[in-house]
């Protein structure tokens, strides 16, 4: 007789017990906390590496000799890259249960909006900044989801990959939300008083406008940067704080209620909540190089260096976009407290992960009148 | 209500049609004027064409309709389990999963990562969405595979083996050939890994067979999951595929091209042959239970999808660009199947070499035996007393077949494809930089001595990869007791003796084998002892090893 004539009838768990037959959980990595998360489970060591498993070391090089992942591919360095988990969690299931909400949020929204004539009784001076600024800024969160959809190639681990994967994939999102948003309000708003909406504005307006040039062009230096952390750090702890929120929050969220416009704000505010998350990742992985006890000093070198190339490029396009403030009739948002709160929150996350982050507060000459920045510029492009 | 007026006709409010939608998305890059960006990724191939987007989905009517896949996948899954699926499937087939699913999830996210490569490799943004989406796809894939092994682990009588998946996906002789197909898909030249081998080659063709014609398979076998999670991960392919074709139609566009796609869409479909028919080829046919006459073999689903579907409608259509297809490699892939049993010879490894892997491997029984000889007429004659062999083997305290007097010769590994050469009378052998080198086929050989160079008939290739590690299982535990490389890779219970690998489904205690079974045998590397020979002993080595062997009754 052989063992296959004595198979047991059910296969079902706990049929049978024998050596092994209750081990039940995956049992190759330590969980941060006491038990593995469902992130965890279906996301740690998806990605080997030679010191983690990978007997016979990665088996194809690129022309170079440089293997399939390769930690030289950042100016960081870490002791245990396996040591971060993304705080969001995200596996595919709630990455797309977040995303499809949002959508569908959005779409309620703009629907609801758009049924009830609303964009028609939009603010003239406010629909002119929708089409030329909200317009110019979606290509500066379509540039920052190309970025960071590159550099999701290139982290040592599944879990860094991941959470930049997700990140591009909220930035895209968003580039694409604006765009439809626009493009659907612009046909009402064409179509009610006549004036036309000219969907084109935004990218003239990205690509020529004076205002916009600095922003375009700290975006550019992202997408340049070579190395992945930079550009993950570029864009959360540098960008998104001084320049991102700062329009989104500090500008368009604050002040299109009092222009008629409720549905702007709604579109605009996923993004504001996509922030928070990948903000939250991003400071979870710096936190964690800078702890480290053989690389934390370098690695806080490189990015107090990386700091002061960023945030000097994302001041100035802060304020260069100063005179955005000045553009809606009623003027329910000033910059100036914008841009100190925009102060006070790169500050805070710098502290948060152990770098200095404090920029100098605006000297109130430059508050009035940047040295660069046309007061208004929409004419131009109209 | 009048007739034809509905609740959205009421209240849906006239949006922008679907090429509008898709331009405006398109218009959002621009070129760079401040910095420009250096370009990441190595290629020798010249882009000028911007690709054009097939599908013109956005992001938004995506993520929904992904969501609602997801819930029928989830919902299916709870269904499965309340009606108690895990009692009626056969474990013959789950334990194959533990080696398939160990597998796909790294070639899923490699998918991934390479789409950063064809983002930024593809001039305009035309065919950003259908990248960013296929790169979510991809991260969806290799997740919902992780959570479907989970389930498996959690649900099904035998977890060993599916509790180490990912540690053994680093360790095993086997999941070694998955790690080729995974970094073959991101590194090298990246249009002949993220294109090519990747899109035009592993996605439009061979997913056909891994994510629809497995499936088919497990649902025989009375296994609801597989089908539920892999025609969902399918239904993303065709995305794929529409992806990988207009970046082929942008790259074909320039003729300084044309030697370079005849050389990658050669190597691609070969090793995706070598490799996705070995596992699969076996996973289907050597995982069920199920032997109706009727359907279909291998051999036949090979040729329907591969030969019918890609070949014929795919592949031989690019001669009309000017694209050499080896068309004798499409028919030699078939043959290997039909004529020289490629299928059978591979699963007849996996089960000589069973103790070395993380999952079961049942006998063949006369009704298989049955089914196979209608499906290939001669079946019996070369492979029924190995299996009676193996089955005769399989309990503890026998000699473990590798080493038992069946007249088996262990075989030598393929340099390219990492598969054994079990075709012997194809069995190349050829030197690279000096050293010596095994190859399953004359295809293989070209492969690494010819394909992964720095230069190609003449011309430069300096991004094209490199075949590099220790692509050699064998090499690494050469000279090693099997007892010591098993515990060295952790394929142990967790009683600390007991073997996760079985040559047999057998779920009582008595009949497991533990390393003391399996203790005094040597591994040894059939390379390693190739390279140490005379040149005269090589080549009666060669001679021998091409006349293949026959099979003794133990």
């Amino acid at each position: 007789m052989t063992m296959q004539d004595t198979e047991t009838k059910s296969a079902a768990a706990g049929a049978k017990a024998f050596p092994g037959s209750d081990s039940r959980r995956y049992n190759y990595f330590e969980p941060k906390g006491r038990k593995a998360t469902h992130y965890e489970d279906v996301t740690v060591d998806v990605q080997p590496d030679p010191e983690r498993y990978l007997l016979q070391n990665w088996i194809i090089s690129f022309g170079d000799g440089t293997p399939t992942y390769s930690k030289d591919w950042t100016a960081l360095a870490c002791t245990d890259w396996h040591g971060f988990r993304a705080p969001d969690q995200e596996w595919e299931r709630t990455h797309y249960q977040r995303q499809s909400t949002i959508v569908g949020m959005i779409q309620n929204v703009v629907e609801n909006a758009r049924r009830a004539g609303a964009p028609a009784r939009f603010d003239k001076a406010w629909v002119t900044l929708l089409q030329n600024h909200v317009g110019a800024f979606k290509h500066a969160e379509y540039g920052l989801g190309t970025a960071l959809m590159r550099a999701q190639r290139y982290g040592y681990t599944q879990m860094v990959n991941n959470a930049i994967l997700t990140n591009a994939s909220y930035k895209l999102r968003f580039a694409q939300d604006l765009t439809l948003y626009l493009a659907e309000i612009g046909s009402d708003i064409a179509g009610s008083n006549g004036g036309g909406f000219d969907l084109d504005a935004g990218k003239a307006h990205w690509l020529d406008d004076p205002i916009w040039q600095p922003c375009r062009e700290a975006v550019e230096h992202i997408r340049a940067a070579t190395d992945f952390l930079e550009q993950y750090f570029a864009v959360n702890l540098v960008f998104e704080p001084l320049v991102g929120e700062l329009f989104r929050s500090g500008f368009v969220m604050q002040v299109a209620a009092a222009q008629n416009d409720f549905s702007t704000p709604s579109v605009i505010s996923a993004a504001e909540a996509d922030y928070e998350r990948n903000l939250a990742n991003a400071v979870e992985l710096f936190a964690l190089l800078l702890r480290d006890p053989a690389h934390g000093e370098a690695n806080r070198a490189i990015l107090q260096r990386w700091f002061a190339h960023h945030a000097g490029l994302a001041v100035k396009a802060a304020l260069q976009l100063q005179p955005l403030w000045s553009l809606p009739r009623v003027k329910a948002a000033s910059f100036v407290e914008a841009f100190d709160r925009a102060r006070n929150r790169v500050a805070a996350i710098g502290r948060e992960i152990g770098i200095d982050a404090d920029l100098p507060a605006l000297p109130p000459m430059e508050v009035g009148q940047p040295a660069s920045a046309p007061a208004i510029t929409d004419a131009a492009a109209e | 209500m009048p007739d034809g007026l509905t609740l959205n006709k009421i209240t849906s409010q006239k949006g922008i049609g679907i090429s509008e939608a898709a331009r405006r998305v398109a218009d959002l890059g621009w070129t760079p004027s401040y910095v420009k960006e250096a370009m990441a990724f190595p290629t020798d191939y010249k882009i000028s064409k911007a690709p054009r987007d097939p599908m013109k989905q956005v992001l938004r009517s995506y993520f929904p309709m992904q969501e609602e896949k997801d819930n029928r996948v989830y919902g299916a899954l709870d269904a499965a389990l309340r009606g108690d699926m895990f009692r009626n499937v056969e474990p013959r087939w789950i334990e194959w999963m533990k080696l398939f699913l160990a597998i796909i999830p790294f070639p899923e996210i490699s998918a991934a990562r390479s789409m950063a490569t064809l983002g930024q490799l593809a001039p305009g943004d035309d065919l950003r969405t259908g990248f960013t989406m296929q790169m979510i796809d991809e991260f969806r894939h290799s997740t919902i595979q992780m959570n479907l092994k989970k389930w498996y682990m959690e649900n099904y009588i035998d977890p060993a083996g599916f509790d180490i998946t990912e540690k053994a996906f680093g360790k095993c002789y086997a999941t070694t050939i998955g790690r080729q197909f995974g970094e073959a898909f991101l590194t090298g030249d990246a249009i002949t890994a993220s294109n090519i081998y990747l899109q035009v080659v592993a996605e439009t063709a061979f997913t056909n067979t891994l994510f629809v014609a497995m499936p088919s398979e497990a649902a025989r076998n009375g296994d609801y999951a597989l089908p539920t999670v892999f025609l969902s991960v399918q239904s993303d392919e065709s995305r794929h595929i529409g992806n990988g074709h207009s970046m082929l139609m942008s790259v074909l566009k320039e003729p300084d091209n044309h030697l370079l796609l005849e050389r990658d869409i050669r190597y691609s479909f070969w090793q995706n042959h070598m490799i996705v028919d070995a596992a699969i080829g076996t996973i289907i046919e050597y995982g069920t239970k199920h032997r109706d006459k009727n359907k279909e073999s291998y051999a036949e689903l090979w040729h329907r999808w591969i030969f019918e579907d890609y070949y014929r409608t795919y592949l031989l259509p690019l001669e009309k660009y000017g694209i050499k297809i080896h068309h004798d490699d499409v028919h030699e892939a078939f043959d290997s199947i039909v004529k020289k049993n490629y299928v059978h010879k591979i699963a007849q490894f996996f089960s000589a070499g069973w103790w070395a892997n993380f999952w079961r491997i049942e006998a063949m029984t006369e009704r298989d035996f049955e089914w196979f000889e209608s499906k290939y007429p001669g079946w019996y004659d070369e492979f029924g007393v190995w299996w009676e062999n193996y089955a005769k083997l399989s309990k503890p305290g026998s000699v473990p077949i590798t080493f038992a007097d069946t007249g088996y010769v262990y075989p030598h590994r393929c340099w390219s494809s990492l598969v054994p050469c079990v075709i012997r009378e194809d069995f190349q052998v050829d030197e690279v930089d000096g050293e010596l080198f095994t190859y399953a086929s004359e295809v293989d050989r070209w492969t690494h001595k010819e394909a992964f160079a720095a230069e190609y008939q003449g011309r430069p290739t300096p991004a094209m990869g490199r075949f590099t590690g220790r692509r050699q299982w064998e090499e690494v535990y050469d000279g090693w007791d099997l007892a010591d490389a098993i515990q060295d890779m952790g394929f142990v219970r967790p009683d600390g003796k007991t073997l996760i690998a079985q040559p047999h489904l057998s779920f009582e205690e008595k009949d497991m084998w533990t390393l003391d079974h399996v203790r005094g045998h040597t591994i040894r590397s059939p390379l390693l002892a190739l390279r140490g020979m005379t040149p005269q002993q090589r080549q009666t080595h060669i001679d021998e090893y091409r006349k293949g062997f026959k099979i003794r009754r133990v």
